[in-house]
């Protein structure tokens, strides 16, 4: 009985776990047979964790002697992790299968990636934090180069491990700097002993925001990004775009707000730097950029430099800002990967942005949800990017970060005019030969992601109370 | 009846037309003539649904009226609608010009009609809603939403540089409002709400209405535009096909005029009364220096691009001066110029229908071949300029005589705009116009079809109606204006007893 109750809050992540071994023993044994069933059942799994989390007991429960916590912020994080995951795997089904590097080991590597995510977002002391991540992280590298035969595919696992091993060695170095000087792993632990300050713990709070801001791919930890976004396969692209940004950007704004908050006056700059430089770098490097899925890779560099800004205030409306924000990223992220994986000609895919020249003359319903997308990207109302947008800058303001927000609105503005770029290749150019019909779930998870991002403005309170009750929980 | 959401129902009625649009099916021809004949229908409906907002206005009230709200973001930000005085004349304004978008574009627009239509009707709610909304953040959703359709509509179906003008708009405009969406939101934690009759009355701290004034002021200053962020506009409007350049000139510059009615001097008096004189600099600079560019001008359309912005500078001029003849002349000014641009514009379009060109030079003696085209064309044009009985007149004539109450020098080099502006629109005329019509390509020119009558004539005849009988505007706008101006004298005798008793 006592066994449990410790063990119900983690149930989500057992589930994942147990399935995905059970999996890997079903693809071993049955072989590529058993692909379709595989995916259905990964799909199945992440979708029943879903269920799990969202049907928890209410309120804060903590196991695991404090190193594992269930709040609102976790709640509606893991659950948008979750989404995040079970669409990648929709959307990989029909792209691996063309491209014949369709294997059972991929679902299964998603499976133990979002495990993996789901401790991170729960993690609660700096053990279980490396855990989570290291268990994230390992997955990734491994599905960034899950196209075997392909060099790019190859030279962007490879880098992104190497550079990601880099940054973890930093991250622990941080942890360890922190335990030394503070005694303690656990982040309430932390924030008792951090209201006394010390020179000490500011050093290892630099090197792990180092090791957060790689995971979340902010600058200056960027550099591995377009890489491997435009090396690695699209739909595991869309995949690392999407739920592991959600993760680290959850251990991000919880760490500093639960175990650093006595000294947010120190690391608060370090985040307005990170978010200033985001902006600016993702907005005037994505403007020379002709390879779609590069330009998406600072376009998500850029956008974690926004969701920053909401971090940067250290308050409850800007941890709100966050969670807002990386929910709305999350559509409109999957919903742009699945116009982009559905844009292939004479079978083989295509990336590159003078492909879509007069899309909406060819195939003129994806082209108005990539539009919809592109706007919304760029922050234009009525569309969800908007919304986003406006709780992070909300929060700058109410925190006095004038020129945060000033800069971040002009940044914005660069940031328009790549976006308007790829809707004046789609709408005013003559057009090219069209694309291969798109796949059903290509259609479906754009119709979606593409309907919520119009129509987010007319009934926009459950995300924002949803949000507004997970900030609360941290603070 | 009165539990009827009219003002939303007149807002959101062209996305029904939207809709319906959307779902057309079938032969490409039959898609054009459908997708043509619902935006003519859903506008024409929008326009009767919005004259019940004038039939049951009462203009003795300064008061919102039709007001709805509900809820929408949390408490302080809510989905708050209503019109009164200030805001009516503009609701018309665009319900009135959809219908006559639509049919000028009826034989002009051949490619994507379907998105064409699309685009207008969702434009035209956008610009309702952003002259009914009364929460800023609505207000600031439906203002930056227009840029949107009008960026696809100047990309797609403009002229040969149409990327670069629908880019240069679109940023452009962007830049001035993302700050203004900054001033918004430092007002929503000063003052604990986003609702503007609320925000009206609350008195902000001096030093903070500099700010959120200037903040305000680079948003409305690119929208309207005033010297010297203006060079978006001659671009945009010569790219723009011709219902885009008239949508353009008549409603969306006048979203700048209405912010500054609207938001900055009511909600900044103090601000307003330190700052008014920028905008006097300004508004003459753009009075007298645009209207020299004008003159030199080879491009029809550029010309009376460039003339739009000396009419907005008498608006702002009018405007700032704080008169009670001010304000309503830049509101009369503001609708007359609505009018008339558009009509220019118009009667751009119609030769470039004919002649695909808008170079002044390739045009002249067009009175002979078109003798009826030659009238309209002279109407617009005297109004342009100003003359007594036309629109025009009413408007600069109040604008003028408030703006000397406050500030001679000011009124005086405007009135020099007056007589510049003569030049150049009549040198336009004489030029197209008259003459001897000599070039071989223009020997077979038509006059104006029925459609073209249609479209032109009822603004020829508002045009002439305003000119000699202006008092429905002007008393529909009567009422607030006079509370707008008391709150503001209120607001400012305040300020100085408080700067009296200081020292």
């Amino acid at each position: 009985m006592m066994a449990n109750l410790t063990l119900l809050p983690a149930l989500p992540e057992i589930v994942l776990a147990l399935g995905a071994m059970a999996l890997l023993m079903v693809g071993a044994f049955r072989g590529e047979r058993s692909l379709l069933a595989v995916n259905g059942i990964a799909f199945a799994l992440l979708v029943i964790a879903a269920v799990i989390v969202y049907a928890l007991p209410a309120g804060r429960i903590v196991a695991f002697n404090g190193s594992f916590v269930i709040d609102d912020f976790a709640r509606v994080l893991k659950i948008l992790t979750l989404i995040g995951s079970a669409v990648t795997i929709v959307l990989s089904l029909d792209y691996l299968k063309i491209e014949k590097i369709q294997t059972f080991e991929f679902p299964v590597l998603i499976l133990l990636s979002t495990t993996g995510m789901l401790m991170l977002i729960s993690a609660a002391d700096l053990i279980a934090l490396y855990l989570g991540l290291e268990l994230m992280s390992l997955s990734l590298y491994v599905v960034a180069a899950s196209n075997r035969d392909s060099q790019r595919s190859t030279e962007a696992g490879l880098k992104y491990f190497v550079l990601g091993a880099l940054s973890s060695g930093m991250l622990l170095y941080g942890a360890s700097l922190i335990y030394g000087f503070t005694g303690t792993v656990n982040f309430a632990g932390i924030a008792a002993a951090a209201a006394h300050g010390g020179l000490g713990l500011t050093f290892g709070l630099v090197f792990l925001f180092a090791g957060f801001c790689f995971k979340v791919s902010a600058v200056p930890f960027h550099m591995w990004t377009p890489d491997v976004y435009e090396g690695a396969p699209t739909p595991v692209t869309a995949f690392f775009a999407a739920a592991p940004k959600l993760a680290a950007m959850a251990i991000f704004v919880r760490a500093p707000i639960t175990a650093f908050g006595p000294i947010a006056a120190q690391w608060q700059q370090i985040v307005v730097f990170v978010a200033i430089a985001s902006m600016a770098l993702g907005s005037f490097a994505a403007i020379g950029q002709r390879n779609i899925k590069r330009l998406m890779a600072y376009s998500s560099i850029g956008h974690m430099g926004f969701a920053l800004i909401g971090l940067a205030a250290a308050s409850p409306e800007g941890v709100q800002g966050v969670v807002v924000y990386m929910a709305i990223y999350l559509a409109m992220t999957l919903g742009t990967f699945a116009g982009i994986i559905a844009m292939r000609r004479g079978g083989a895919s295509v990336e590159q942005i003078s492909d879509l020249s007069g899309l909406a003359r060819t195939q003129p319903t994806l082209a108005f949800f990539l539009a919809v997308m592109m706007f919304s990207l760029a922050g234009i109302p009525p569309l969800a990017g908007f919304f986003a947008k406006y709780y992070v800058f909300l929060a700058a303001i109410n925190a006095g970060l004038y020129i945060l927000a000033v800069i971040g609105v002009v940044t914005s503005v660069v940031g328009a005019y790549y976006y308007l770029t790829i809707v004046k290749v789609m709408y005013f150019d003559e057009p090219a030969e069209s694309f291969a019909p798109m796949a059903r779930e290509l259609r479906i998870v754009l119709g979606v992601t593409g309907l919520f991002t119009i129509l987010f403005f007319a009934y926009p309170a459950p995300l924002v109370s949803a949000a507004a009750a997970a900030a609360k929980s941290l603070f | 009846m009165s539990s009827w959401p009219i003002l939303s129902i007149t807002t959101f009625l062209p996305l029904l037309g939207v809709a319906f649009i959307v779902s057309l099916q079938g032969e490409d021809d039959v898609i054009k003539r459908n997708a043509r004949w619902a935006a003519l229908w859903t506008t024409l409906v929008t326009f009767a649904v919005s004259l019940i907002l004038v039939w049951r206005f009462d203009p003795a009230s300064p008061e919102f009226q039709f007001v709805e709200k509900a809820a929408w973001l949390g408490s302080a930000t809510t989905y708050h609608m209503g019109v009164d005085g200030i805001s009516l004349p503009f609701v018309i304004l665009t319900t009135a010009l959809m219908p006559i978008c639509i049919i000028a574009s009826w034989r002009v627009i051949e490619t994507r009609v379907k998105e064409y239509m699309i685009a207008f009707l969702a434009l035209e709610t956008l610009m309702i809603g952003t002259f009914s909304a009364l929460d800023l953040v609505l207000f600031y959703l439906f203002f930056e939403g227009g840029l949107i359709p009008m960026f696809l509509i100047i990309g797609i179906w403009g002229g040969p540089r149409r990327v670069y003008a629908s880019f240069k708009f679109f940023l452009y405009t962007l830049l001035g409002s993302v700050l203004m969406l900054l001033a918004i939101m430092a007002m929503y934690w000063q003052a604990g709400t986003t609702d503007i009759p609320m925000l009206m009355k609350f008195a902000f701290p001096k030093g903070m209405q500099t700010w959120l004034w200037l903040a305000f002021f680079a948003s409305f200053a690119v929208k309207m535009p005033m010297w010297p962020v203006h060079t978006w506009l001659p671009d945009a409007h010569v790219e723009a096909p011709t219902a885009g350049s008239v949508i353009l000139a008549a409603i969306l510059l006048k979203m700048g005029g209405y912010g500054f009615l609207r938001f900055s001097v009511p909600m900044f008096p103090s601000a307003s009364h330190d700052l008014a004189p920028l905008i006097f600099a300004l508004s003459v600079v753009a009075v007298v220096y645009t209207s020299l560019v004008a003159l030199v001008q080879e491009d029809m359309k550029k010309l009376i691009a460039y003339s739009s912005v000396a009419h907005m500078g008498f608006v702002t001029m009018g405007i700032f001066a704080l008169t009670a003849q001010g304000v309503a002349g830049g509101i009369f000014q503001m609708i007359s110029h609505g009018i008339v641009s558009a009509a220019l514009f118009l009667c751009v379009g119609v030769v470039y229908d004919r002649m695909h060109t808008r170079e002044i030079a390739a045009y002249g003696g067009l009175v002979n071949r078109m003798p009826l085209y030659a009238l309209a064309f002279m109407v617009f044009t005297l109004a342009n300029v100003g003359l007594p009985g036309t629109s025009g007149f009413v408007g600069e004539f109040l604008s003028l005589i408030g703006t000397f109450k406050t500030n001679i020098p000011v009124a005086t080099l405007a009135t020099l705009g007056v007589i510049l502006s003569a030049c150049y629109a009549l040198w336009l005329y004489r030029k197209a116009i008259f003459g001897v019509l000599d070039k071989p390509s223009l020997a077979g020119i038509m006059d104006i079809d029925a459609r073209e009558i249609l479209v032109l004539a009822p603004l020829v005849i508002l045009t002439i109606v305003f000119g000699v009988y202006p008092k429905p505007v002007l008393d529909m706008s009567a009422a607030s204006v006079v509370q707008l101006l008391e709150n503001y004298n209120q607001a400012i005798a305040v300020k100085a007893l408080a700067l009296g008793i200081a020292p």
